[in-house]
C-alpha cells in the first residue's frame, strides 16, 4: 500500500464538446490588419486633407486626345483610406470570417498600386499619366526576373539551391553577344537567333558545372552558386574587353518588334501590350509550361519528389542523381534564354555586369511565390512595376513643396508593400523540404 | 531425379551476406516464401532484419549470395527492378511525401499517363478499386502530411499493391500503431493472403507474430538463430531464441514508497497546431518514488501534455509545478537544469540529431557542462568515454561511438535516448512510448531502469500507447481522455478491461446512467 495522501480512485469527470473549438489567437493577420489601420488612419488624417483636388487623369492612349480617366486625387485617398480602416477591422472578426480578413487584405494590397499613382500624379506637376504604358514597361521589365525565377524553381524544386542564376545569365549575355559580334553584326539578322540559341547553352553549361560542383561533388550549393556568379564576372569581363571591344561590333540591332496576330489589335492595349520583343513573348510561354510540366506530367512530379524527399523517391525507382542534373540544367536553359533578353533584346550590347543583381531579385520572386510558377510570375510582374515606376516618377517631378522627392523613395515603396504581404497576409512560405541537402543513394 | 514436390517458393534467398563499414549486417541467410504464407521475421534491433529485406528490396547489393524471384535468380540494379518483379515494401520509416496528395504518392515513379499528362481520375480510379478489393481506406486527394499514422501506413500499402506487388514486405508495420489500427490492419493483411499474397512480416509484437504466422524466422547478430512453428511456439520460446537468454517478461516491481510531490500539474490547457485546445484542464500529482502512468486512446492529448510539461509547448493556461519551483514559464533547457529528464515519443524529430554521432547525441542534454566542457571548449574525450560505457551498459549495437547516429537501426537509435537520459542525478523523469520499436530484450531492461530509478527515489510520469507497458510498470493509472484526467486506478487493481472502457468512452458504465 502507498503511504502519503489517500489516493483518489475512480474520479470521473465530463468534458463538453464546444470546449475543443479553435480560439481566436493574436496572429500575423492581425498584425498586417493593424498595419493597413495606420497606414489608412495617416492617409484620412494626413495625406488627405494635405494633396490637391484638381482633377489629374490616367491616359489610356498615346497624346494627342488620349482615352483618358479623370479623377480626384483627394477622393481616391479617401476612399482607399476607409477601405484601409474597413480591411483592418476585418482582421480582428472571429476566425470563422477568416476568409473575408483574407481576402480584404489582398483587395488592400492591390489598391496599393492606385494608391501610389494617385499620390504622385498629384504631387507633380504633369495633370496626367499613361497608365497602359506603364503595364507595358513593367511587362517588359520582368521578363529577366520572371524567366530566372523559373531557374530558380526547376533547380530549387529537385533539391539544389541556386544562388548563381546571376552568374548563369550574366554569363549566357555575354557569350551570346560575342558570338553575334564577331560571326555575324555585319551579315544577315538570322545571326541574331544563332547567337540566342547559344546563349541558351551557355546558361545551360554553367549550370553543368553548378549539377556538377553540387551534385557530383556534394560541395556545398551555396558556395558553388557563388562560384558561378564569381566565374561568370570574371569570364565576361575578359570576353567583353578581349573580344567583343576588339571586334569592332560592339553596338548591333536588337530583337524587332512582331505584333501578335489578333491580340494585338485589341483596341486601347493591343497595340501597346501585345506589340512588342520576341523573347518577352516566349517568357510567358515559358512560365506556362514551368507549370504545365512541373505540375502535370510524370516527369515533374519526379522532380518535385527529389526536392522533397529524394529517398523516398529511391524507393519507387526513381533515379535521384538523373532527375537532378536534368532539372538544373533545364533551368539553365532558361537563365541563358533571360541572358540572351539582356545583350540582344532590351539593347544589342554587351557591358559589365548588365544583369544587375535580376538573378537575385528573380530568386526573390521564387520565393514570395512560394515556390509556385504563377506565384514567382506575380512576384516578378511586382518587381518590374517597381522598376518601372521608380523610371517614370523621375520624369514626373514629384514634389511636396519646394521638396523634390527622390524616386528611389517612390521605387521602394512597392517593395515595402511587399514586405508587409508576405509577412502578413500570404504567411510563410515553405522550401522544398529536401532543398540543399546533397544525396547520396544507398548501396 | 527425385525432387521434393513442395510448392516453388516464391522468394528463395540464399547465402546473403551484407557489410557496412565495422558491421556484418547479415551473414550466409537463407530464407524462403511460399505462396500465399506469412513469414515471420524476428530478431533483436540490429540484428539485421531490415537489411535483409532491402537487399532482397534491391535497395541494398548484397555482398555475397543470391535472390531467386519464383525460381529465376535475380540481381536488381535498383529498386525498380525489384518492383518490376512484383515486390512491394513498407518500409520501417515510410517513405511519403508530405505534401504530396495520396494519389500523387502512390502513383510516383509508376505514373499513370494520358498523352503527355498525369492522369489524376485514373489514379482515383484505380485507388478506388484497391480499396475495395482489400478493405484499405484512403482518400486519394488527402495531403499526405495530414493524415494519421495508420492512414499512411494504409497508403504504404495501396502503393505496393497498385504496382502489383505480389511478395510483400512489411517492416515493423504495427510499431506506431494504436490497438484498435492494429486490428484493422491484419484484417487487410488477411484479405491480402486470402487473395495470394505473400508476406514477410517483420515485428517485435511476440503475440502478433503467435496470431498471424505461417512460419518463423530468428536472427539474431546477422545471422540465421533459428526457426520456429507457430503451433508449438510460445512467446518465451520465441523470446529466448531471440535473445540468446531467458527472458523474463513479468517486471518484478517492489512496492512503491511516495514521498513529496515532484510535479504538480494544475488546470493546464495546451492548444495543438490547429489551435484546439488538445489539453484542457488537466490536473494531476507525481510524488517522488512512484510511476503515474496515462493511459488513453492516442490523440487524446498525450503529445501536448508531454510537451507542456517538459517546456516545449506553450501553455494556454494552468500551473505546472517541478520540484518545488514554479515551471509554467520555464524553457526545455532550465527545466532539464531542475532535473528532469525526458524521453520524447518522436525520437527523430525532438531526442536525437541524425547527422551527428552517437557520441554528441550521448551528451545532447549535458553537452556544456563538466566534464564534458570546461567554460566554451569542449572535452571531446570524456564525451567519447562516456558514450562508450553508455553503449556498453544498455548493449547498443553500433560499429563505434563516432558513426553518426542516423545509420543505426531504429530500435538502437532508441537506446542511445533511453541511456542519455537515464544517467545522471534524475528527480523527475518523463517518458513517452519509451520501448516504441524494441525488442522484448531491451524493453525488459529499459523498464527495468525506470523501476530502478522509482526505487532510488525518482518521479516517474509514464505516457504510453501500449497497455500492458502502462499495467505491468504503473503505482497509479490516470486515464486521459480528451484533454482531462478521467479517472486515476491504483495499478495492482486496475484491470484491462476497465481502463479500456474509460479510454474509449470517458465514463464508467455506472456513471453514464447517472448521466442519462
Ligand atoms: N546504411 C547503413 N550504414 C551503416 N550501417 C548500417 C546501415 N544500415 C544498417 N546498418 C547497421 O546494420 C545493422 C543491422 O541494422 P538493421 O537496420 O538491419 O537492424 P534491424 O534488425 O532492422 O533492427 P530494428 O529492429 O532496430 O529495426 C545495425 O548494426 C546497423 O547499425
Ligand atoms: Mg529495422
Amino acid at each position: 500500500m502507498t503511504q502519503g495522501t489517500p489516493i483518489p480512485t475512480r474520479l470521473v469527470t465530463d468534458l463538453g464538446k464546444d470546449e475543443l473549438a479553435p480560439r481566436r489567437r493574436f496572429g500575423r493577420r492581425q498584425i498586417v490588419g493593424i498595419v493597413f489601420g495606420s497606414i489608412g488612419i495617416g492617409l484620412l488624417g494626413g495625406i488627405a486633407p494635405a494633396i490637391t483636388s484638381e482633377t489629374r487623369a490616367f491616359a489610356f492612349e498615346p497624346p494627342p486626345d488620349p482615352l483618358s480617366l479623370q479623377f480626384n486625387p483627394k477622393t481616391i485617398v479617401i476612399v482607399i483610406g476607409i477601405v484601409y480602416l474597413i480591411t483592418a477591422a476585418l482582421s480582428f472578426l472571429p476566425a470563422k470570417y477568416d476568409r473575408w480578413s483574407l481576402i480584404g487584405q489582398i483587395v488592400a494590397t492591390a489598391l496599393g498600386i492606385p494608391l501610389i499613382l494617385a499620390i504622385s500624379l498629384a504631387l507633380s506637376a504633369a495633370p496626367e499619366t499613361n497608365v497602359i504604358n506603364l503595364l507595358d514597361q513593367s511587362l517588359i521589365l520582368a521578363t529577366p526576373i520572371a524567366l530566372g525565377a523559373m531557374t530558380g524553381l526547376w533547380c530549387e524544386r529537385s533539391g539544389i539551391i541556386n544562388i548563381g542564376i546571376e552568374g548563369m545569365m550574366l554569363g549566357a549575355a555575354g557569350v551570346g553577344f560575342m558570338t553575334y559580334a564577331i560571326m555575324g553584326a555585319a551579315s544577315s539578322p538570322g545571326w541574331l537567333w544563332i547567337a540566342i540559341l547559344v546563349a541558351i547553352l551557355a546558361g545551360g553549361l554553367l549550370a553543368t558545372l553548378h549539377a556538377v560542383l553540387s551534385i557530383r561533388y556534394q560541395i556545398n550549393q551555396i558556395v558553388s552558386g557563388v562560384v558561378i556568379n564569381l566565374f561568370a564576372l570574371g569570364l565576361t569581363g575578359f570576353i567583353r574587353s578581349e573580344v567583343i571591344v576588339p571586334s569592332g561590333s560592339s553596338k548591333g540591332v536588337p530583337t524587332a518588334d512582331i505584333a501578335l496576330p489578333i491580340l494585338s489589335k485589341i483596341p486601347i492595349i493591343g497595340d501597346t501590350l501585345f506589340t512588342g520583343r520576341p523573347l518577352h513573348f516566349l517568357m510567358y510561354l515559358v512560365v506556362f509550361l514551368t507549370w504545365l510540366v512541373m505540375f502535370r506530367t510524370a516527369w515533374g512530379l519526379r522532380v518535385r519528389s527529389c526536392g522533397e524527399k529524394p529517398h523516398a523517391a529511391e524507393t519507387l525507382g526513381i533515379n535521384v542523381i538523373k532527375i537532378r542534373y536534368q532539372a538544373v540544367i533545364l533551368g539553365g536553359f532558361i537563365a541563358g534564354l533571360a541572358g540572351a533578353w539582356f545583350s540582344m533584346e532590351a539593347q544589342a550590347g554587351f557591358e559589365d555586369n548588365m544583369t544587375n543583381a535580376a538573378g537575385f531579385i528573380a530568386l526573390a520572386a521564387m520565393i514570395f511565390g512560394k515556390w509556385t510558377p504563377w506565384g514567382a510570375f506575380a512576384g516578378a510582374l511586382l518587381f518590374g512595376f517597381a522598376r518601372a515606376l521608380g523610371s517614370r516618377l523621375q520624369f514626373l517631378d514629384v514634389s511636396i513643396g519646394d521638396f523634390g522627392i527622390p524616386s528611389e523613395f517612390f521605387q521602394m515603396l512597392p517593395f515595402l508593400v511587399t514586405m508587409i504581404v508576405v509577412a502578413g497576409a500570404l504567411g510563410r512560405a515553405v522550401a522544398p523540404a529536401a532543398e540543399g541537402q546533397p544525396y547520396t543513394p544507398s548501396k | 531425379m527425385t525432387v521434393v514436390d513442395g510448392p516453388v517458393p516464391v522468394l528463395d534467398v540464399r547465402g546473403v551476406t551484407k557489410t557496412f563499414p565495422g558491421v556484418i549486417a547479415n551473414e550466409d541467410i537463407d530464407l524462403t516464401l511460399n505462396q500465399g504464407e506469412i513469414h515471420c521475421l524476428l530478431g533483436e534491433n540490429g540484428a539485421g532484419k531490415s537489411t535483409l529485406v532491402n537487399v532482397i528490396f534491391g535497395l541494398y547489393k548484397p555482398d555475397k549470395g543470391t535472390v531467386k524471384v519464383r525460381g529465376e535468380e535475380v540481381k536488381f540494379a535498383g529498386v525498380g527492378e525489384a518492383i518490376e518483379h512484383g515486390i512491394g515494401m513498407v518500409h520501417q520509416h515510410f517513405q511519403l511525401i508530405p505534401v504530396f496528395t495520396v494519389a500523387e504518392n502512390v502513383i510516383l515513379g509508376d505514373e499513370l499517363t494520358n498523352g503527355p499528362f498525369l492522369s489524376m481520375n485514373e489514379a482515383r480510379r484505380r485507388i478506388r478499386e484497391l480499396e475495395e478489393q482489400y478493405g484499405l481506406i484512403v482518400d486519394p486527394d488527402a495531403k499526405v502530411g495530414d493524415l494519421s499514422v495508420g492512414e499512411q501506413q494504409r497508403v504504404e500499402l495501396v502503393k505496393a499493391l497498385f504496382r502489383e506487388a505480389d511478395i510483400l514486405i512489411l517492416d515493423e508495420p504495427t510499431a506506431v500503431l494504436t490497438p484498435g489500427e492494429v486490428d484493422d490492419f491484419f484484417a487487410v493483411v488477411r484479405s491480402l493472403v486470402d487473395q495470394g499474397k505473400s508476406i514477410i512480416f517483420i515485428t517485435h509484437k511476440l503475440r502478433e507474430v503467435l496470431a498471424v504466422a505461417d512460419r518463423i524466422t530468428v536472427l539474431r547478430n546477422g545471422r540465421i538463430a533459428g526457426t520456429a512453428d507457430p503451433a508449438t511456439a510460445t512467446q518465451q520460446s520465441l523470446a529466448n531464441l531471440m535473445v540468446g537468454r531467458d527472458v523474463v517478461f513479468q517486471v518484478d516491481k517492489g512496492e512503491a514508497h511516495p514521498g513529496e510531490v515532484a510535479l504538480r500539474v494544475e488546470d493546464l490547457s495546451v492548444e495543438d497546431e490547429r489551435s484546439v485546445m488538445t489539453v484542457n484542464g488537466f490536473s494531476a500529482e507525481v510524488r517522488a518514488g512512484e510511476i503515474f502512468g496515462i493511459a488513453g486512446v492516442e490523440g487524446n492529448g498525450q503529445r501536448e501534455l508531454v510537451e507542456a510539461i517538459t517546456g516545449m509547448r506553450r501553455k494556454a493556461g494552468g500551473t505546472v509545478e517541478i520540484l518545488g519551483h514554479n515551471a509554467t514559464k520555464l524553457t526545455p533547457r532550465k527545466i532539464a537544469e531542475l532535473g528532469t529528464a525526458h524521453i520524447p515519443e518522436d525520437r527523430n524529430k525532438h531526442g536525437l540529431v541524425g547527422s551527428y554521432s552517437v557520441a554528441d547525441n550521448m551528451v545532447l542534454n549535458k553537452y556544456s557542462q563538466a566534464p564534458f566542457a570546461r567554460r566554451w571548449v569542449r572535452n571531446t574525450s570524456a564525451v567519447h568515454d562516456e558514450a562508450e560505457e553508455l553503449v556498453e551498459q544498455f548493449d547498443i549495437r553500433t560499429p563505434s561511438v563516432d558513426v553518426p547516429i542516423d545509420t543505426l537501426s531504429g530500435g538502437n537509435q532508441q537506446k542511445v535516448i533511453v541511456a542519455r537520459e537515464l544517467t545522471g542525478d534524475v528527480d523527475l523523469l518523463i517518458v513517452a512510448q519509451p520501448t516504441r520499436g524494441l525488442d522484448v530484450g531491451s524493453i525488459e531492461y529499459i523498464h527495468q531502469q525506470i523501476i530502478d530509478r522509482r526505487d532510488r527515489g525518482a518521479a516517474v510520469l509514464l505516457v504510453s500507447a501500449e497497455l500492458d507497458e502502462i499495467l505491468s510498470l504503473s503505482d497509479r493509472i490516470g486515464v486521459l481522455y480528451r484533454g482531462r484526467l478521467v479517472g486515476v486506478f491504483d495499478g495492482a487493481d486496475a484491470t484491462r478491461e476497465e481502463l479500456g472502457y474509460l479510454m474509449a468512452t470517458g465514463s464508467t458504465p455506472d456513471t453514464e446512467e447517472v448521466a442519462s
